[in-house]
């Protein structure tokens, strides 16, 4: 028998109060843990966002707000799409695609969905011939280095969606659908389905992104327009910069030429989010601090009333010959198996939390972070330690024959 | 081999100081069984309390052998306690959550012996006592005469050279306090000495010596005989 032993004997047989103290540490952990899950995949995938979508400008009626880029054309409100037209024939420096887009709700093979109209970079090749404008041959701005992905995919290939948001052609009765869509019905590229009542063709199945995107069907605006009986507009217009320094040198621009609406850079809106998730991150600290202060005394309440209840016992082993370090080593060694058992469960509980959640609450897919992991359930061991250090030491230096008079 | 000079115990309760114990000169040699003998509240636990180095005295010093007691560290009297004594409790004081096997481990554990060792060194004095078919019962799975040999064997395992009985036979039938009574004498008979406090002047009868305690006052009542010692 050693230490360890007594140690799990002694927990083994008073597991209930011991449990009820370690629940605080248990859920503290899980919280935490799931919260960063969470908050650090959102960061990574907003990152990846930034990088993806570079100097993209976003057109937006002046009373919506900026949650979530992917989100940004579901707000209701709406803009004129003759703007959409203001913008082409303006002759700004640097743009390089138009894209407008207007969302409706929609049910789609029985399940309700997020129709949205886009209109294909061809109509406006189009509009460009007939009017015999030349600014379609785009200016490109003096630091234009165009953005990564726009030179990834070309245009032509209609998944190329889901990528560059736009797209080069697309009929009135051609529809393209999400990942998540797709997988539900079943559909693929070239099966007809019904919308409004109406036939229409499957152009593309997109490829999965990770975002609201997914579940939506896209169809051309002017079809949406007329299935949704909106008229002739838009809820966002989306701008293909051809450089970062082009974005930013656009919204000055673009605000001159269209004073009722809100224009945002990419990276605004991204910021926004980062916003949204510092906020939550610090929430999430707050939470920590909250939730440590009470395990802490939680646990060093059990491990003070353990001591209390065992004066009888402590007295006898040193009588024994155990030592004053021998005895507190037994408290602080049953707080580090709590902290390190219930840290351990907390954190398996915060990521299977995170896994479970994160998909629907963040839109991003959790991968389990195996330094933040390990760092909970030390921090947790290292807290039910120090939580237990006075009880521990109050044992250390209790009096073994005054625990004989309590007899 | 215990020595106390000048030694008063006094605390303090409600702003008064009350003596729980004192005593000029007394001397226990090695290899002596001394019984001392004293009503409930005459300070028979505080001397042995004292004697086991638990208790620090208010004046005076004890002395084990050519060591002052209480000069020694917290964890330096821990460890003498550890290789030289062995206590006998009234309420035999096992560890509820313990096997029989366990508890008479335990004096080992503390001292670092393997748990090979332990196992086989605990086993064998549960043997002495009769308990060799109670060796994974615990305490509250065994009669009272049962817990009392548990302890007795706790006490003996580390092969202690003093005993120091608190009231060991109080709880007990008279079949298990006979039991206690001769493992004491047999404990004597090997060369150990033995310290044993009790109210019970018939079990006092079986040491070499009498000490009377009233009021906290010691007093050297002989042998048994009526031969007072030296001191």
């Amino acid at each position: 028998m050693r230490l360890p032993t007594l140690v799990w004997k002694e927990l083994r047989e008073r597991p209930s109060a011991m449990l009820t103290s370690g629940l605080t540490i248990l859920l503290g952990v899980a919280a935490v843990v799931a919260i960063r899950h969470v908050t650090v995949h959102a960061e990574g995938e907003v990152h990846r966002q930034l990088v993806a979508l570079g100097a993209n400008v976003l057109i937006l009626p002046s009373e919506a707000t900026l949650q979530d880029y992917y989100a940004a054309d579901q707000s209701g409100k709406t803009l004129p799409e003759e703007h959409v037209s203001e913008v082409f024939f303006a002759g700004l420096t640097g743009v390089e695609k138009v894209s407008p887009k207007l969302s409706v709700p929609a049910t789609f093979s029985g399940q309700p969905v997020i129709l949205t109209g886009i209109l294909p970079q061809s109509e406006f090749k189009t509009k460009v011939a007939w009017q015999s404008v030349s600014m379609f041959a785009p200016k490109k701005h003096e630091a234009c280095q165009r953005a990564k992905s726009l030179t990834a995919e070309p245009d032509e290939a209609p998944e190329a969606l889901a990528k560059n948001r736009s797209i080069e052609q697309l009929n009135k009765n051609e529809i393209l659908v999400g990942a998540d869509i797709a997988e539900r019905t079943g559909l693929k590229s070239g099966k007809s389905a019904s919308l409004f009542n109406e036939t229409f063709q499957v152009l593309a199945v997109l490829p999965r992104t990770g975002t609201v995107d997914d579940g939506r069907v896209f169809a051309h605006l002017h079809t949406v327009q007329r299935l949704a009986g909106t008229g002739e507009v838009v809820n966002a217009i989306e701008i293909v910069g051809c450089c970062e320094a082009a974005a930013g040198d656009l919204i000055p621009q673009l605000r001159k030429l269209l004073p009722n609406t809100k224009v945002v850079t990419i990276s605004q809106v991204v910021q926004t989010q980062v916003g949204v998730n510092r906020l939550i991150t610090k929430t999430s600290w707050f939470v920590l601090a909250v939730l440590v202060t009470i395990g802490c005394a939680t646990v060093a309440g059990a491990i003070a009333a353990n001591v209390r209840e065992r004066r009888r016992e402590i007295g006898t082993l040193m009588a024994l010959g155990a030592t004053p370090s021998f005895v507190s080593r037994m408290f602080l060694l049953k707080a580090l198996w709590l902290g390190v058992g219930c840290g351990s469960f907390g954190c398996l509980m915060g990521i299977g939390l995170a896994m479970w959640l994160g998909p629907q609450w963040a839109g991003v897919a959790i991968q389990p972070l195996p330094g933040l992991s390990t760092l909970a359930v030390f921090s947790a061991s290292g807290l039910a330690i120090v939580a237990a250090y006075w009880p521990a030491r109050k044992a250390a230096s209790l009096d073994p024959c005054v625990c004989f008079q309590e007899v | 081999m215990f020595r106390l000079e000048n030694v008063q115990k006094t605390y303090s309760r409600h702003g008064a100081t009350v003596t729980a114990f004192q005593c000029a000169e007394m001397t226990i040699d090695a290899g002596e069984y001394v019984a001392i003998l004293g009503p409930s509240g005459s300070g028979k636990t505080t001397l042995l309390s004292l004697l086991g180095g638990m208790l620090s005295p208010s004046k005076g010093g004890v002395w084990l052998g050519e060591q002052s007691l209480y000069e020694l560290s917290v964890t330096e009297r821990a460890k003498l306690r550890r290789e030289l004594l062995g206590f006998v409790f009234q309420t035999f004081n096992l560890v509820p959550y313990l096997t029989a096997l366990e508890n008479v481990q335990v004096p080992l554990c503390l001292a670092g012996i393997s748990s090979n060792e332990q196992q086989e060194r605990a086993a064998l004095m549960l043997s002495r006592f009769g308990l060799t078919e109670r060796l994974r019962h615990k305490p509250s799975e065994m009669s009272v005469g049962q817990q009392q040999r548990v302890a007795l064997a706790r006490t003996l395992v580390s092969n202690p050279r003093i005993i120091l009985a608190d009231e060991p036979t109080g709880n007990l039938d008279p079949e298990s306090r006979e039991l206690v009574l001769n493992s004491l004498t047999e404990c004597h008979r090997e060369g150990r000495t033995v310290v044993m406090v009790t109210h019970d002047p018939v079990a006092a009868k079986r040491a070499g010596r009498i000490l009377q305690l009233i009021g906290g006052e010691l007093r050297d009542q002989g042998d048994a005989y009526g031969r007072r010692s030296a001191a």
